[in-house]
Parts: structure tokens; sequence; C-alpha cells
């Protein structure tokens, strides 16, 4: 059968947080929520002095790539003009502190192509990106950890054995084809869903999306849920638990439970960092006027000012869950308190 | 080593895409590019086309054929460089320490910061589409892990008898590395790239798809589905067997690494009977 535990990155042990082992006994959680959340800080300097300096290396101009339509070359002055209107013709360091200094005041930029703000631009689809990630999430939390504990609770059973080759199948699973799909079965052939688009917002427009997207953190939650409850259910206190007369449905939802849930919610969090990833495909594939699609979109016309700020949102998103969960997982893991 | 169904699995779904991408030429019946006819298009699944054929009349089966040397060559590539990279910065801040493993931990912990599929269209957005700028995209995607592996193992391998030994006989820092650590730590690295090539098989489809991959008319599993969305109302099987030849691939890196995993780590073996 198929593994339990693998060297996938969510699944590995060295995914605890090494920072947990710092806690002073003094107002322990306070002061570990305080650290954690000063830590972000940090790192998204560095990501945004890393997408600077990846977009500054560039062959060639931006400019030049943006007005040549593949047949013939931009013109010269209309690049000259576009240079000297975003100060792409100034020194690196001049750029760089230009860039840095706006950044600091939360300003990312003008849009090459549209000339609007790139923060109003983001603003404008952030909430249908969230709604998107947090209803697939919530498919897949759903479904995936019920599924995981059942197979872990009777292994080698055929329910077992289903979600087992269900899980390895979903993580080998293009999702935009699943999706390519479910759109020719759902929409095309039954008529039951719309096939792309945002609509009015409606939740018939959310769920093909949502579950395309949802599936393979569903593989996956499956498996580390499966997993971690095997892990914990060959446990001493489990033993114990069990020779004390405990009954067998309080075991599980005493210790078991408990146990197991921390390993799911690290495996929720960082589920989110790829699952932020995906969605820029999936919501390309059905139209879903998310950041996801104005990462891709901007890409394509390379439109780098929306490009630098939609990653740099991206990336201050993913860290803003990884802080939560290593928060939810102190609260609720007494052992990491007492360290 | 013991090696399980799953592993048997992996391994010939892996066999049958190197088999195919390297007699391509002598199974497909026509050529990837060149043999396009409208009078042919869109043709179903018969007997001269096998998986039926695409908008421009290409036969789907050969360009599923030849879109295997792509999805393997930026499998493997990438994976090499993941390695190397993960390997080298890995290896060298376990066994040094110091700024240098402080470096190395800080840099590890920003890429995996980045969503990977986020960070390899940010490099494509630079370098423009195409199969070079795909393989250096991914190639300096995932070597974190890889990068955390060489290191802990790095550092568990120094404290062992030989190593101290080599020390002591005045072997030089990297003689030590490449001979005597290196060897050691091979299993887990090999299993991170097995696992590897599928995730990087998996974002090769999805940037063709998205048209900053591979571009048309090369015959790229992911690219092929481009086009899909709106010929599938008329001729599904452009989307389905595309999707399928990514799908079986991705099954069989995973699984072969899935055992490989397995039959490696004596662990595993006891608790996963």
């Amino acid at each position: 059968m198929v593994a339990g535990v693998s060297l996938r990155p969510t699944e590995q042990p060295d995914c605890v947080p090494p920072i947990l082992r710092a806690v002073k006994p003094e107002k322990p959680m306070l002061r570990f929520a305080l650290r954690r959340i000063l830590q972000i800080v940090p790192t998204v300097i560095v990501v945004a002095l890393l997408i600077f300096i990846i977009f500054s290396v560039v062959p060639g101009s931006f400019a030049a790539s943006l007005f040549s339509d593949g047949k013939r070359a931009a013109d010269p002055q209309m690049i000259a003009q576009l240079n000297a209107q975003f100060g792409l013709d100034k020194p690196l360091t001049e750029r760089f502190v230009t860039y840095a200094t706006d950044l600091a005041r939360f300003d990312l930029g003008t849009s090459f192509r549209t000339r609007q703000p790139v923060a109003d631009l983001i603003g404008d689809r952030m909430w249908a990106s969230l709604k998107l990630a947090i209803a697939a999430m919530v498919f897949a939390v759903i479904i995936g950890v019920p599924l995981g504990f059942l197979a872990a609770l009777r292994p080698g059973s055929v329910l077992d054995t289903v979600t087992m080759v269900g899980a390895v199948s979903g993580l080998s699973m293009p999702q935009f084809w699943l999706g390519l799909l479910m759109m020719y079965l759902f929409a095309l052939q039954l008529n039951w869903l719309p096939s792309f688009g945002y609509g009015d917002g409606s939740f018939r427009h959310l769920i093909m999306p949502a579950v395309t997207l949802g599936v393979t953190p569903l593989a996956l939650l499956a498996r580390t849920t499966r997993a971690g409850v095997l892990d914990v259910l060959s446990a001493d206190f489990i033993r114990t638990a069990h020779s004390k007369g405990m009954s067998e449905a309080k075991v599980v939802r005493w210790h078991v439970t408990r146990n197991a849930l921390v390993l799911i919610v690290t495996t929720v969090g960082l589920q989110f960092g790829s699952l932020i990833g995906q969605a820029v495909v999936i919501e390309k594939l059905f139209a879903w006027p998310g950041i996801g699609s104005l990462l891709v979109d901007s890409v394509a016309i390379r439109d780098i000012p929306v490009v630098q700020g939609t990653i740099l949102v991206i990336v201050l998103w993913f860290l803003v869950i990884n802080t939560a969960v290593d928060l939810i997982y102190a609260a609720i893991d007494p052992r990491i308190k007492q360290e | 080593m013991r090696f399980g169904f799953n592993f048997m699995l992996g391994a010939f779904l892996t066999a049958l895409v190197i088999l195919a991408g390297i007699l391509a030429p002598w199974l497909a019946p026509f050529h990837p590019v060149l043999d396009a006819d409208l009078m042919n298009s869109e043709l179903p699944p018969d007997a001269t086309f096998w998986f039926g054929t695409d908008a421009q009349g290409r036969d789907v089966y050969t360009r599923i054929l030849f879109g295997a040397q792509i999805s393997l060559t930026v499998g493997i590539v990438s994976q090499v460089i993941n390695s190397i990279i993960g390997i080298t910065l890995g290896m060298t801040a376990g066994y040094w320490g110091g700024w240098w493993d402080d470096l190395v931990n800080g840099l590890t912990n920003v890429m995996l910061a980045i969503p990977s599929l986020i960070f390899a269209l940010a490099v494509m957005a630079v370098l423009g589409p195409g199969l070079p700028s795909l393989l250096i995209a991914l190639g300096l995607t995932n070597w974190s892990w890889t990068c955390r592996i060489a290191r802990s193992s790095t550092l568990s391998l120094k404290s062992q008898g030989y190593v101290q030994a080599a020390q002591t006989l005045g072997y030089g820092d990297l003689r030590i590395m490449f001979t005597q650590i290196l060897p050691n730590m091979m299993g887990p690295i090999l299993v991170m790239a097995t696992l590897g090539m599928g995730s990087a098989v998996l974002s090769e489809a999805a940037l063709s798809f998205l048209g900053l991959g591979i571009q048309p008319p090369f015959p790229s599993w992911g690219s092929m589905l481009t086009d899909a969305r709106q010929l599938i109302q008329l001729a599904p099987w452009v989307a389905i067997f595309p999707g399928l030849a990514i799908f079986l691939s991705v099954l069989g890196f995973n699984l072969l690494g899935d055992g490989l995993r397995d039959s490696l780590d004596p662990h595993m073996r006891t608790r996963n009977p």
C-alpha cells in the first residue's frame, strides 16, 4: 500500500518550526506570538529585494518588449517616453531606493499598461482569490480529514485502499486537467453548473473552481491524517487508555483526535502556500477574476510592476498564514509550551 | 531491499514514459509538427489516428509520444540542477557551520516562503517562454528541501567514526564531503529527486498550459491542453489524452519515489508491512 509518511515537504518533521524550542517560561505564549509575528518583517524585506533583483537582471528593456507585438520592433520614441515616465532610465541604485521607499509607504507602483496603481488592481481582485482559496481548503478539510481518519482506524480495509489509491492519484493529477474534464462533464454535457466566470459571485460559480483547486490538498490531507492517526494509535498512552478500560470511541475522541489535530493543522497551513500557487492556473482556467489570473495576464504582457506587486502580496499572504498556523500549533499542543 | 507492488507499478510507468520518449521517432506514425492537415482536423480516435486529431489536423498520439521527450528533459534536467544546488549548499552549510550555515538557512527559508509555481512564473516572466528558460526556472525553484536534507544528513554524518578518521588522516574538507559524506546521503536525495521529477512535470504542464512555458507548435503535454478549453465540446479527446499522459507519468515518478523511500527506510517498513 501507499506509505503513510512521505518525504514530501509538508509531511517533513523538519516542518516543525525550530523557533518553538526557544520559548521562555514566563508568559510564553505572548512572547512567542510577538517573536513569530516580527519574523515576517525580515523575510518580506528579503523577498522584496529578491524580486527586485530578479526583475533587474533582465536582458533588454521591458519597455521594448511591452510595445513590440512580435512582428515589428517598438517605436524608440515610445520606449524612451515610458522609460522616462517610470524612471527606468535611472541607475539601478536610484531605482532601488525609489522602489524601497515606495514599498515602505505600501505603494506597489503603477501598472505599465493601465496606468492604475498596482495596489488598487490587486485590491479589486483580492476578495475573489480569498474566497476561492478558502472554499477549496474547506472542501479539502471536510472530505480529506474524515477519509484519512476512517482509513487509519481500519487499515487494510477497502475504504483504506480506495482512499490511499485516490490520494496518490490526486497528487499526481494536473489539477487544471481535472478542471477541464469537470467543465466538460458538469457544464457542457449535463449543464448543471456554469462553465467559467465569476458571475454574480454566487455559490454555483464557485463550486467547480473550488473543487478543482481543493483536490491536491484533499489528497495530501487524507494521506497525512492517516499517517498521523496511525502514529498516534501506536503510541504508549493509547495502549494505557485501552488497558484502563476506556471505550474505543472515547479513546479516539480524547486521545487520537487531539494528537492528530496538530499534524492536520500544520498540513492545512503549509498547503495554503502551494494552493495559492496552483490557484494561478485554476483562476486562469475558469476565468476567475482573482490575483492569480492578474499575475498570469501581467506576465504575458510583461507588466512588471503588477507582476512584482502580485508576487509580493502572495508571499505576504503565505507568510501570514504560516505564522497563524505556528501560533495555533503552539496553542493546541501543550508539549510545546512546557519545553 | 524489498520492493512492493507500488514500486513495480511506478517503475513500469516510468519505463513506459522513457521508452515513449526515446522511441518516439520510430513509434510515431506521423510528424508531430509538420503533418498538419486541416482536412483531418478534429477527427475522433480511429484506426489511423489512435487518439484522434487536434484543430490543425495533427495526430494526437504522435504528439503525445514526442511530448514525453519534453517532459522527461524538463524532469531530469531540473532535478539535476536542483540536486546540485541543494547538495552543494546543504552539505557545505552542515559541514562548515558558522555564518555560512546561517546564510544558507536564511536563503532556504526565504525560498520556502515563495510558493514554487509563483517563483517559476517570476523567472519565466524575466527570461521569456521556451525550453531553456523553463529548465532554469524549475531548476532554481525546488532545491530548498534537498538542501535541508543534505544539511541535516551532513550534521549527523559528521560525527560518524569514519568521517572523524578521515579528518585525522588529514583529508581536505572537500575530499571528505565528496568521498565520505555524499555517498552516504544519496538515498534520501535520490528519493527527493524522483518525487521532484513528478512536480517538475506538473509545473511544466501548468506553465505551458498558461502559455508561458513551451510554445506551440512544439508538442508539450501542457501546451496541447491550452487549446482544449475551446475544443473540448467538439473534440474531448484533445483534452483527455495529453492529460492522461501527464497523470500517468507523474503517478509513475511518485510511486517510484515512494517505493524507493520505503525500501531505504527500515523504520517505514516495520510500520507499514
